[in-house]
């Protein structure tokens, strides 16, 4: 279902083709897709390893647990919140599986009291903004102190990680003959295409828009506000869930100190990705491409032998390039 | 400020969708049909340049820019290539993951790291040796220590044992009453300097001796307000234990502004020029000094032998820790601060 839409999609782009610059002022998304294919040419043409199949593949990977939190992220950012919370809440999640399955918990019991931990932590960061009305922004800075604390009460220590279902999702296959793919890339994939779908096809994703958009608007017309902004944080709150299983598919080694910054790299991702931190405005695919991107330019400046301090630079000034082309191309149409 | 967009919300998915494929359909184009794994690290070159990959816990800790320097300075001046990446903070696996992966694809023949948690990038050293890449742990040892060729690192225990025996030296016989400032908990070295401290001054974790203790993530300001938090409760303490100089330099602030700093006894680990100043200043007793200018220079002149001969050093080699102090105590070997700013790091 997913593809026959790009499909057409796609064709909808050639109709177009004609006022190409209308469309890239017009799509705030295109922008961040034309980043990262410019990046991807530059790195091709400019290093002999980077445009290799498995090095493709490879950032993909490195993109998985950053990008899966950004999806979370992005569908609090609709709703013009913010999350500074959700990498704690997966950090604490990966410590819980891990302890649970060295202390004989079978992996599937484990996999599901994390994702009910992170779920939950969902709905409490949702009912705290819905209910009390508390901004987001104030409720995941505390959420974040605490379950980082939280984190190291539970276990001082890393912890590794042995049980083949938690790192399920770093298993590698090859298909065609040679292009990695890991388990975690299928999960990925299929959850930006359910969101997408959701977002985009269904009631709910509508009004997910529209109560960022203009809550009060939103309320006029029908939609309960506060039942949609807690379901947001709900399944966000899930899909953190899934981030944790994603982190130790990648790094089969839970560590209370890791992930410090994956809040900030989730926005980055978001930001990247033409989606308004104002809210109501942005989709999951966006946050993909912005994902990828950050990966695309480690990636590709090491190849380039250039050193990471450099590689920070770079991806802060695409942060404040991407939000300012935003800003200039709305200043346009107005 | 912001217009708002009156549009359909559902156009961005579509739109989105055109960007992805575009992007998808672009690099699949020019990716053509090259499908053979290539990890150039793959071939083991007698008599080739070295090409090393370096990675360290983060870039903002002065000894590891101290680290850095030295590898680079050594690899210039031996004709290596070496390239140099970082964690962002103390405990970013992830990001040392990733920079391993890079590293590989680029093609470097050796592979020096320092991980920010023992066990945290197994499996991607594996990878990497299976590779014919040659890992050497640079300052912290993996464990198993036997995932990587071989280590170049301070015995941390050690260098934790020396400071404990001076601070017992200063002591003279008086039941020590100690607050320690820990570094990163679960984090090997700071573990590894813990508990050699306790060995060398002849405490156990449990012991009542021990009135206070903070984890500090090594921070000088971290450090001054816990030393201030621990000192409102337990003022007659003699003894603080730190886990390296910017500890050591807020716990001295804190004990200032108290008037304390005449009857308690700091010790220090690392050595940096900073910290030896301080000790000449008198604001710590003593620090033990570990040398990883040394310790960079040994890996890179390792990874260029490997890639000259292909012969791999194998095991632990300490490059060795100095109690630095104006005031030597009987029974514990040590140098005057005048030997040390002839031999530190950093600035």
């Amino acid at each position: 279902m997913g593809a026959a839409k790009l499909l057409g999609d796609v064709m909808y782009a050639n109709r177009t083709r004609a006022d190409l610059g209308e469309f890239v002022l017009r799509t705030p998304a295109v922008g961040p897709a034309i980043a990262l294919a410019v990046a991807v040419v530059v790195f091709a043409l400019t290093t002999n390893t980077f445009l290799e199949l498995d090095n493709l593949s490879l950032v993909v990977e490195q993109s998985l647990v950053v990008g899966t939190l950004a999806l979370g992220q992005t569908l609090i950012i609709l709703t013009a919140g913010i999350d500074l919370a959700n990498a704690a809440n997966m950090v604490l999640a990966t410590l819980l599986m891990a302890k649970l399955v060295v202390g004989g918990t079978p992996g599937w019991l484990a996999l599901l009291a994390g994702l009910a931990v992170t779920t939950a932590v969902g709905a409490i960061t949702g009912g705290l903004v819905t209910r009390i009305k508390l901004p987001p922004f104030i409720v995941t800075l505390g959420l974040l102190t605490i379950l980082a604390a939280a984190s190291r009460i539970y276990t001082g220590q890393s912890v590794a990680v042995s049980d083949p279902l938690l790192s399920w999702l770093g298993t590698r296959r090859y298909l065609f003959g040679g292009i990695e793919v890991t388990n975690g890339m299928t999960v990925a994939v299929v959850m930006y295409l359910v969101l997408w779908y959701a977002l985009s096809r269904t009631g709910w994703g509508r009004h997910v828009y529209a109560v960022g958009n203009e809550p009060e608007a939103a309320r006029l017309s029908g939609i309960k506000v506060r039942r949609t902004v807690l379901s947001v944080y709900l399944i966000a709150g899930l899909v953190y869930g899934i981030a944790a299983w994603q982190a130790l598919g990648r790094v089969p080694n839970a560590d209370p100190n890791a992930y410090q910054t994956g809040n900030l790299d989730s926005i980055t991702a978001v930001v990247l990705g033409g989606t308004s931190l104002f809210g109501g405005r942005g989709s999951v695919l966006g946050t993909l491409v912005g994902a990828l991107i950050v990966s695309v330019l480690r990636s590709g400046l090491t190849q380039a032998g250039i050193d990471d301090l450099y590689q920070n630079v770079a991806t802060g000034v695409l942060v404040i390039a991407a939000v300012a082309l935003d800003r200039l191309s709305r200043g346009r149409q107005a | 400020m912001w217009q708002r967009s009156r549009r359909d919300p559902r156009s961005w998915g579509r739109r989105t969708g055109v960007a992805v494929a575009l992007a998808a359909v672009s690099a699949a184009g020019v990716t053509g049909c090259t499908s053979q794994r290539y990890w150039g690290g793959s071939s083991t070159t007698a008599g080739g340049q070295a090409v090393i990959g370096l990675v360290t816990k983060t870039d903002t800790n002065p000894y590891f820019v101290a680290l850095r320097e030295a590898a680079q300075g050594e690899a210039t001046k031996l004709g290596a290539r070496l390239s140099a990446q970082a964690g962002r903070f103390d405990g970013d696996n992830d990001g040392q993951v990733t920079a391993v992966e890079n590293l590989m694809q680029r093609g470097v023949n050796t592979i020096l790291i320092t991980p920010s948690n023992a066990t945290g990038v197994l499996n991607v050293i594996t990878q990497a040796r299976q590779r014919g890449i040659m890992v050497i742990a640079l300052d912290t040892e993996t464990k198993p220590a036997d995932a990587v060729d071989a280590t170049f690192a301070t015995d941390n225990t050690a260098a934790g044992r020396q400071q404990g025996a001076y601070v017992k030296g200063v002591l003279a016989g008086a039941p020590p009453r100690l607050l320690m400032l820990d570094g990163t908990p679960g984090a090997t070295v700071d573990t590894q300097r813990h508990n050699g401290f306790l060995q060398g001054i002849g405490l156990t974790d449990d012991s009542p001796a021990i009135l206070g203790r903070q984890s500090v993530n090594g921070e000088q300001n971290l450090a001054q307000q816990g030393a201030e938090n621990l000192l409102q409760r337990a003022v007659d303490v003699n003894s603080i234990y730190t886990l390296n100089e910017p500890t050591a330099r807020g716990a001295f602030s804190a004990l200032r502004a108290r008037g304390l700093t005449g009857q308690v006894v700091i010790g220090s680990i690392d050595g940096g020029c900073q910290g030896v100043r301080d000790v000449r200043d008198g604001r710590y007793a003593a620090t033990v000094m570990q040398f990883p200018v040394k310790m960079a220079q040994l890996a890179v002149d390792a990874a260029v032998e490997f890639a000259r001969s292909g012969h791999k050093p194998s095991g632990f080699h300490d490059t060795g820790s100095k109690v630095i102090t104006d005031r030597p105590v009987p029974g514990v070997e040590s140098a005057d601060t005048a030997w040390g700013l002839r031999n530190c790091w950093g600035t």
